[in-house]
């Protein structure tokens, strides 16, 4: 993959790998709705319980990607209807700060994705898990755990090139 | 019993659900048990076609005991459904309940999707992070707080009444919260009630009494909650007593001041009449009103506008002096331990219906409207008369107006076929007037509602099966006000043309407009329709997502009154039953810090809404308040050095679920 960087191939078979942090009160509450409701959505989206979308550490979403998501999902209750007050307006600086971070990093915009889905929105669950693996779908791959393999592997050309350099102008 | 030990090795019971077919019928469970046994530290994995059974659960609790099993995972459904059940199952093996983790491959999967390989795919992604994670859980102890025995109700309509009975006589201190001047709610204007036809009043009255006498019951009246604060059994609640310009334990109910007011007539309308009748700026809102205290109206009252009157009511109040135009309102705060939220609907307004000409022919009433014409103690004297005073020879009731129609309502307001029959039963009693029921599905379920309709069927009432598209004038030059109603008689495959005296329009119930307010104040969640979201449809009727408060009534969706009354019982036996209990079971995913790590940054203080977390200056550490600390995780976030933890959600615990849900 080493000069494809930019354009990964895609694999046969391969499908968006999606991690949800979803808060207990709203958000994972709609998504209990929406499966009491038999709304079908696409199955690529696996959900991680927490109390508030507010406990979400910026961590857990550069793990979830070093670790080979294709896209992470956040979902907390909408802003004045956090369980815990105010732990969604938290939630949504650091999310900012995260989406430079990540575009600096070569992460896509919608890779990271912060919704407000409240308890009765199991619609809202379906239609934003939709549109956001048709999305990754279009991106592709993010595969960052290839890539850092890849990235290792430069660092350690370079450190090479640079000891081999170093021991011809010591020899020479 | 089988207590384990820190230094024993890690044995996980895995267990998948069949649900029946809801879970087997999508996921293949068999692969998944095989897929989970095969994972580290798993000693025991099956399959069961309903875990939350008794035997399923028994099924647990002797793998604990004859396999030493020292934690539990279960892919089931939601855990906010079944966790407590499997809590209290393993923690009767000898099992600390949170050695435990749930995996929803129900609502979070087979319901959901219906591709079976990825569905199960997805399963045994879900059921690693599940196996991932139980290692690192650690043996918590369930916190206890005291609860406060006094409860708050919200709305004193019947739901709110009865429940405030029900409590108050099992000698529970109930405050009783109700925005307008008088409780009663909607029951206390209708005439009677369907299917038996008894009188509203006399069955509501003596009950609206008895919540006035009674020694446990503080009754506010004209009065709004504005905050609430706090948690399940430690509730700290604002209310706002608005200005009634009548100090309340003086008054007496004399009304002399309504006699004596410098209006020698009521000129204004008069809102428990729907404004069909008049009233004065000082008045009752209506004779049988609890409290039996009068209320000045500041809008209407000339003193309270301009400060120049007469004042002839305080002439007339003398010695009792009960009016003090220099009243302001007041804000109270109560402790209460749980609330009960009855704060009803609101009927449709037909304005939103134009083509049904509400507001535009003066012969077109609301249901409600009706309900006071109909009433002996109403505006009319229980006439049924038009507007020119005459008897309507010839009735119109609409059903549906507002309910079951994409365009206003999609919900059936379930109530409104049955007052319909019995408005129609009434008003044909009254004046003998030929009655049409214009309906589109005819719904009465329920006890003897069936038997009902086929009773006022046989008095010969018109039931025409088909949606009014138009009500208007008549145009020919006789016709004197009457209207016309233009309807397609579907049974019958003709538009029909149906010249009526009166047209009535049985409205439909909606949430009221503020309810979006009110759900906020109790952090509680609205359906999208607006009505209050119960914890379960079926399991948890009456229960909110909030611990310790309660629905009952309409604010929950449209009832009958006996389903109010039903619904406000049970929200009482739910109260009443924490109450009882003495104390509640907290969650322990409380946060913590671990003093060695933490460089006092500060940077969590602000962080806290509930101003759990303070900072030691002797120590430079910060310090959590566990009996504040309500479980966020917002803090553990957000700290830089990673030295708080949160119980049951802690960073490794987390990274481990990251881990295990990517793994395919």
């Amino acid at each position: 993959m080493s000069e494809t960087a930019g354009k990964r191939q895609v694999e046969a078979g391969w499908s968006p790998r999606i991690v949800a942090f979803f808060c207990n009160w709203c958000t994972y509450t709609a998504a209990d709705l929406a499966g009491v409701s038999r709304l079908k959505y696409a199955p690529n989206v696996r959900v991680i319980r927490l109390m508030c979308s507010g406990r979400v550490d910026p961590q857990f979403i550069l793990e979830a990607f070093a670790r080979g998501a294709d896209g992470v999902l956040v979902g907390g209750c909408h802003p004045n209807d956090c369980h815990y007050v105010e732990g969604n307006y938290k939630m949504l600086r650091r999310a900012r700060l995260l989406r430079r971070m990540l575009a600096g990093m070569g992460i896509e915009e919608a890779r990271f994705r912060l919704e407000w889905i409240s308890a009765a929105e199991g619609e809202k669950v379906k239609v934003v898990v939709n549109e956001m693996v048709e999305q990754i779908r279009a991106l592709g791959p993010l595969g960052l755990p290839g890539r850092w393999a890849e990235w290792d592997r430069e660092v350690a050309e370079l450190a090479a090139k640079v000891e081999r350099e170093e021991s011809e102008v010591a020899h020479g | 019993m089988y207590i384990p030990k820190k230094s024993d090795p890690i044995r996980i019971g895995f267990y998948v659900c069949h649900c029946g077919v809801n879970i087997a019928g999508t996921i293949d469970v068999k692969a998944v048990a095989q897929y989970a046994a095969k994972l580290p530290n798993v000693v025991v994995s099956r399959d069961y076609k309903y875990m939350c059974s008794d035997p399923g659960q028994e099924l647990i609790q002797q793998d604990i005991l004859e396999n030493r099993l020292n934690r539990i995972v279960v892919a089931a459904c939601s855990p906010l459904l079944h966790e407590h059940t499997f809590r209290g199952a393993i923690s009767k093996a000898g099992l600390n309940p949170y050695f435990f983790q749930m995996v929803n491959i129900r609502e979070h999967n087979s319901w959901v999707h219906t591709d079976k390989e990825a569905a199960t795919r997805k399963a045994m992604a879900q059921v690693r992070a599940a196996i991932n994670r139980v290692p690192l859980h650690k043996p918590l102890e369930v916190k206890k707080a005291p609860i406060n025995p006094n409860v708050l109700i919200v709305g004193g309509g019947i739901a709110g009444i009865h429940a405030a009975l029900v409590l108050a006589n099992a000698g529970k201190l109930v405050y009783l919260v109700e925005r307008e001047p008088t409780i009663g709610g909607h029951m206390a204007k209708f005439d009677k009630t369907f299917p038996t036809l008894d009188c509203a009043m006399c069955v509501l009255s003596p009950k609206m009494s008895a919540v006035d006498k009674h020694p446990n019951i503080r009754l506010w009246t004209y009065s709004e909650v504005v905050k609430v604060d706090g948690y399940v059994g430690n509730y700290r609640v604002t209310v706002r007593r608005k200005p009634r310009y009548i100090i309340e334990d003086l008054c007496t109910g004399c009304q002399e001041c309504v006699d004596a007011c410098v209006y020698k007539k009521p000129a204004f309308p008069d809102d428990f009449n729907l404004g069909l009748g008049k009233r004065k700026p000082v008045y009752l809102p209506f004779a049988q009103a609890v409290p039996p205290i009068v209320i000045i109206d500041p809008e209407t009252c000339i003193e309270v506008k301009t400060g120049k009157c007469k004042k002839t009511c305080v002439e007339a109040c003398g010695d009792r002096k009960a009016i003090d135009f220099k009243q302001q309102e007041e804000l109270r705060e109560i402790q209460v331990g749980t609330i009960i939220v009855a704060t009803g609907f609101k009927t449709f307004d037909p304005h939103r219906t134009p083509y049904y000409g509400y507001g535009v022919y003066p012969n077109v009433y609301t249901s409600l409207e009706v309900e006071r014409l109909v009433n002996s103690s109403g505006p009319t004297g229980g006439e049924v008369v038009l507007k020119n005073g005459q008897k309507p020879k010839k009735v119109a009731i609409i059903h549906c107006v507002g309910s079951r129609d994409e365009n206003t309502n999609r919900w059936c307001s379930r109530v409104c076929c049955l007052y319909s029959l019995k408005l129609a039963h009434l008003i044909h009693e009254r004046t003998e007037a030929e009655i049409f029921n214009f309906y589109i599905d005819m719904r009465s379920p329920g006890k003897s509602m069936e038997e009902f309709y086929n009773r006022i069927a046989e008095e010969g009432i018109q039931m025409i099966r088909g949606k009014v598209a138009d009500v208007f004038p008549d145009p020919s030059p006789e016709a004197n006000g009457r209207l016309v109603v233009k309807a397609e008689d579907t049974l019958m495959n003709r538009i029909l043309h149906v010249p009526v005296d009166m047209v009535v329009l049985a409205v439909g119930l909606e949430p009221h407009p503020d309810a979006d307010d009110v759900r906020r104040l109790f952090n509680m969640s609205c359906s999208s329709e607006g009505w209050f979201l119960e914890r379960h449809p079926k399991l948890a009727p009456v229960s909110t997502p909030t611990e310790g408060i309660f629905l009952a009534g309409c604010c929950q969706g449209p009832k009958d009154i006996p389903d109010s009354v039903a619904q406000a019982g049970a929200a009482a036996a739910e109260a009443f039953s924490l109450i009882d209990r003495g104390h509640i079971e907290m969650e322990p995913n409380t946060a913590f810090v671990i003093e060695s790590e933490c460089s006092g940054c500060k940077s969590c203080i602000p962080l806290c809404p509930y101003t759990a977390i303070s900072y030691l200056p002797d120590k430079k550490k910060a310090y959590i308040n566990e009996a504040l600390c309500k479980g966020c995780g917002t803090c553990v976030g957000a700290c830089p050095s990673g030295s708080i933890v949160q119980n049951l959600f802690e960073d490794a615990e987390v990274f481990s679920e990251i881990e295990g849900v990517l793994a395919e």
